[in-house]
């Protein structure tokens, strides 16, 4: 009998597990529940996307594509990024598609790590980020970003954070779970931080496309700044794409240049199928997009509303599609919040701390579902509330 | 205000709240604004969307197609306002093509329904022909589809 505890990589088996599993496997068993939870759009990819890659594989479309991916693909990022954010990022050695967001950020970690470098990551955050640089021989450094400044990245929390081993910054903004955003004056602040030093900065813009009231900025846009970052985005937020694995990184070509070396030897090219269809979104999509968010926007103001009317405080989130309330008042923790709601409520909704433990005190509330749904939920929401008070 | 009129054809159900809420209005503007609607005659109900094929309940609808001529002075307006005052006609469409108005009947069973057309639709002074076409399944009426109860399938949550 083998003892893979000594064999395997030691690497991987420190990596922790996620932490709710339990919480998930409980609420899986459990019947009429109306769950709040998931952390991907409820759309189905527009039909005219799903078309071109029906006809790709009709047209007998199933070879490797180029390693970066196709040229059109490419060339269609790049005039999108030009349209929408006003970056120039030429599609020939400076985007390589990659499978979904989680590839780039991957790619970005693995091409900027050596053993030891620190990685600062502000939380609460997506759960990807930590496990990768670990995977990367990087070591993460946490910031906890607090309610009071709306959970964007403050100068000052950068500063302090900083060590002479500090090689790259990870960025995710509009934010999972908050739901912040970080502004051109935001992003400001931390470039003239970064400015002068040689820390890149990873920033995961998927959700980029999901503003509310205002326009995305990457910090690529500010000066000094593209040289040090790699932007990770990617089709499965925006064009409601999650399983077809579309991301592409943008980044300066010496960057890329490394990054291409492990996807191709990793992952040798995306999807052949999902890169027509990407085509089709980057050409035609906008009107989607825009449909799309309309419609998050409008449920937005509804279950934020919803929520504070039943005596739950939450800030404005801006961005993405979750909402992240305080829960603290009510002396119970994220996890006791969340199991009681399950048991007595008969909603689920997903524990603050699974994203770090300054989410300790919150929960992430998905408006990735129909406004009819949320109104049940708000109600039955309403009614758990009231038996804490 | 279009987006308004949507919103509540998907949903009649919303309150003026999660409309005003949705909508970025006041709530008074928006019991004002659908008011105002009710009584112009934009929005002419509210009604219940039922598959009663999911009950036990019998029924036969029908589409008729219907060629006219039409009455001098007064179109088609007057034969058609004499056939949809009949309760079992739920739809009356005036068309463009190969016919003029196309009649959706619905009965307890496909002889009842083939009566009515005989007797009080064919006998009509204004209507030249017609042609009967039973409906055999909905899909999609209306905006609704017809079927299958639709399941969330999304597991992953982080």
């Amino acid at each position: 009998m083998l003892d893979y505890a000594k064999i395997l990589s030691k690497t991987a088996q420190e990596i922790k597990p996620s932490g709710i599993r339990k919480f998930f496997d409980l609420l899986s068993e459990r019947k009429d529940v109306i769950s709040l939870t998931v952390g991907e759009p409820d759309f189905i990819t527009p039909w005219h996307i799903r078309v071109a890659a029906i006809d790709s594989l009709q047209k007998g479309k199933t070879y490797y594509t180029s390693n970066s991916g196709t040229m059109e693909l490419r060339s269609a990022i790049s005039s999108y990024m030009e349209r929408r954010y006003n970056l120039s990022y030429d599609p020939k050695d400076e985007i390589i598609v990659t499978v979904g967001g989680s590839e780039a950020i991957d790619l970005a970690m693995r091409a900027s790590i050596n053993p030891g470098d620190e990685v600062i990551i502000p939380q609460p955050a997506f759960v990807c980020y930590g496990p990768i640089a670990e995977l990367a021989g990087g070591v993460p450094v946490i910031i906890n970003t607090k309610e009071e400044n709306r959970f964007k990245l403050t100068p000052e929390e950068l500063k302090a954070a900083i060590t002479p081993k500090t090689k790259l910054l990870v960025l995710p903004y509009p934010n999972n779970p908050t739901g912040a955003v970080m502004t051109r004056e935001d992003l400001e602040g931390i470039a003239e931080i970064l400015r002068g030093t040689e820390i890149l900065v990873l920033s995961d813009e998927i959700y980029c496309e999901l503003t509310y009231g205002m326009e995305h900025t990457s910090i690529a846009n500010l000066e000094g700044m593209r040289e040090r970052t790699v932007i990770a985005s990617g089709f499965s937020k925006a064009f409601a794409m999650t399983g077809w694995r579309m991301g592409y990184t943008l980044s300066p070509r010496e960057i890329t240049r490394q990054m291409l070396k492990v996807h191709q030897y990793a992952i040798m090219c995306a999807p052949t199928m999902s890169q027509f269809a990407a085509m089709e979104a980057m050409e035609n999509g906008s009107e989607d997009v825009k449909m799309m968010r309309d419609e998050y926007n409008r449920r937005r103001r509804l279950i934020v509303n919803g929520l504070r009317d039943m005596g739950l405080d939450c800030f404005e989130p801006e961005g993405a599609f979750y909402v992240f309330p305080n829960i603290s008042k009510f002396g119970l923790s994220s996890e006791q919040f969340c199991q009681r709601l399950l048991d007595q409520g008969g909603v689920a909704i997903v524990p603050g701390n699974a994203f770090g433990d300054c989410g300790e005190g919150f929960v992430r509330i998905s408006y990735a579902y129909s406004v009819s749904h949320i109104e049940k939920a708000l109600e039955r929401l309403k009614q758990f509330i009231e038996t804490l008070s | 205000m279009k987006e308004l009129l949507k919103l509540l054809e998907n949903d009649a159900k919303l309150s003026p709240r999660a409309l005003a809420l949705m909508l970025e209005k006041e709530e008074g503007d928006i019991k004002a604004m659908i008011e105002g609607y009710e009584q112009d005659g934009v929005i002419l109900g509210y009604r219940t969307v039922i598959d009663w094929d999911k009950t036990n309940a019998e029924y036969v609808t029908a589409m008729i197609e219907l060629k006219i001529t039409p009455q001098r002075g007064h179109g088609y307006d007057l034969v058609a306002e004499k056939i949809y005052n009949y309760p079992e006609v739920e739809s009356l469409y005036l068309m463009s093509g190969g016919f003029d108005l196309a009649v959706f009947i619905k009965g307890k069973t496909m002889r009842e329904v083939a009566f009515f057309v005989a007797e009080k639709l064919a006998t009509l002074e204004d209507v030249i022909s017609t042609s009967t076409h039973f409906l055999l399944r909905k899909y999609k009426d209306n905006n609704v589809i017809y079927g299958a109860v639709p399941v969330d399938e999304r597991g992953n949550i982080i």
